[in-house]
């Protein structure tokens, strides 16, 4: 196995009385002597410091003008990446031929370029893949001089704008840079906890941390609870809520191709998988991602298997992610189930050492998520 | 009173003829915050290494072997409802449950409090 690669946090982590684990290549905090419990629960209460510096951060600037930038990278998505504001961001996901999900990202309109974000398992890929794919419109551009941290909660805004006041101004997926002592920011109001919060790139990210630590109401927080965040919050975790084999309509992000990327809309298709994902959009799929409520407190993870009776039979779907959600004090879960089984209340059985117990496809997220729109 | 230690981090409690079982703190602490526990049924005749309860903490979930041949007498059902009983008070409160078994002088292979602190460095 390589070397595990460090983030410019693993000092402070480390002091902190860090757990160090490997994840994505990283030696990275699953969690600090808190705990996963009560880190979640400060989280929602407070504001949590999590170290993102193992995603990909890439600028992407452009060779022949913003526009033929903004129409290549909106080639490789069934997002709109046209009509974005400067100053703005958005959800997008890279598809494959077969409709299936590359990755998805978060990207913004910086101006003069697009910033992106993408998964630290996927980095390697997704910046080969914009390397060919916009060989003609842009410089792509690793960028590795800089820590990235997320600080989520409903104390994110006060913490941060002690060190950045106009972020107190920022609404839900606005980006803005701010100089500081710790170099020049770039900060989104974004995260992925289902919380209010900001996502932050900073060159002297062991300066910033340590500064938004010593706030009262900050606490560190692991990828223990990093995972139950985002599970309560009904998102996806890349690798198990969606793969290269799943469509963005399967997952349950239709919500992320708007009309002008659809049938008869006015940018209709011309991305990887087009015909494969706006034939589904036209016709159910065969699978799609529900929610689910394990009914005893025995907790559904990964890889149970659903069945559509408590006596069995086939197979009718899978857990893709599940565990138990400190703030919704119940196990929770979300999965794959055909159509016909994902409506709300659906009656479910899992299989869990044996025996199969009953579980019911729920709403997502399972916490109402509590952005600054 | 009398506690034994195995190296799966089990503690024995010799109470009367029973033997009561548990998990240690460092074992608690390890599994990090505990939100289910699935208890054996009472009556259950088990071997060394059978496995007899299922812990699921917020992390994953573990299996708790039998640590000697005999019968499970009675179960902690405290468990069922509060399963944070075993991060709280792993060596009170948070007993699994209660073996009947033939010959005590068996605890005798385990270690002491000493040797197995040692052990957990």
């Amino acid at each position: 196995m390589a070397e595990l690669k460090r983030t410019g946090l693993y000092d402070l982590h480390v002091e902190l009385g860090a757990k160090m684990v490997p994840f994505a290549g990283y030696e990275m905090p699953v969690q600090y002597p808190m705990g996963v419990m009560k880190e979640h629960l400060h989280c929602r209460a407070h504001a949590g410091l999590f170290d993102v510096g193992h995603m990909g951060q890439v600028i992407l600037r452009p060779k022949a003008g913003m526009d033929a930038l903004v129409a290549g990278l909106e080639a490789m998505m069934p997002v709109a990446v046209q009509g974005l504001p400067e100053g703005r961001q958005r959800y997008g996901l890279f598809t494959n031929s077969t409709g299936g999900i590359i990755d998805d990202l978060m990207f913004a309109n910086r101006g003069d370029h697009l910033f992106v974000v993408v998964n630290a398992g996927r980095k390697d890929g997704d910046i080969a893949h914009m390397k060919k794919m916009l060989a003609a419109v842009a410089e792509v551009k690793e960028v590795t001089d800089r820590g990235l941290v997320a600080l989520q909660g409903p104390e994110a805004e006060d913490a941060l704008s002690a060190l950045v006041p106009a972020a107190r101004d920022m609404r839900f997926m606005d980006v803005m840079s701010a100089d500081t002592v710790f170099g020049e920011l770039w900060v989104s109001r974004s995260g992925y906890t289902g919380e209010d919060g900001f996502e932050i790139s900073v060159p002297d990210v062991d300066g910033f941390a340590r500064a938004l630590l010593a706030t009262e109401g900050v606490e560190p927080i692991g990828l223990g609870a990093r995972d139950s965040l985002r599970l309560e919050a009904g998102l996806c975790l890349y690798g198990h809520d969606m793969n290269d084999m799943i469509t963005p309509v399967e997952a349950n992000l239709s919500w992320a191709i708007p009309k002008p990327r659809r049938s008869g809309g006015e940018r209709e298709g011309g991305f990887p998988g087009a015909d494969v994902i706006l034939a589904q959009l036209a016709k159910r799929p065969e699978k799609l991602r529900v929610g689910l409520l394990p009914e005893t407190r025995a907790p559904m993870r990964e890889g149970v298997i659903l069945f559509a009776a408590a006596e069995g039979g086939d197979a009718m779907g899978y857990v893709t992610s599940g565990g138990f959600g400190p703030s919704v004090e119940t196990p929770i879960a979300m999965g794959y189930v055909p159509p016909m089984l994902s409506t709300v209340g659906t009656q479910l059985w899992g299989e869990v050492r044996g025996k199969r117990l009953p579980v019911t496809v729920a709403a997502l997220p399972f916490r109402p998520s509590t952005y600054k729109r | 009173m009398m506690m034994k230690y195995t190296e799966d981090h089990e503690w024995l409690r010799v109470e009367g003829d029973l033997v009561v079982v548990g998990i240690t703190e460092h074992a608690a602490t390890q599994l990090g915050d505990v939100v289910f526990v699935e208890l054996p049924e009472p009556e259950t005749v088990v071997a060394t290494g059978d496995e007899v309860v299922v812990i699921e903490s917020v992390k994953a979930a573990s299996d708790i072997l039998a640590p000697i041949d005999g019968e499970i007498v009675e179960v902690n059902e405290k468990l069922s409802d509060k399963p944070g009983l075993v991060n709280d008070d792993a060596t009170g409160e948070a007993w699994f449950f209660k073996m009947k078994i033939d010959d005590m002088s068996v605890l005798d292979q385990f270690m002491s409090e000493d040797e197995y602190n040692e052990l957990i460095g």
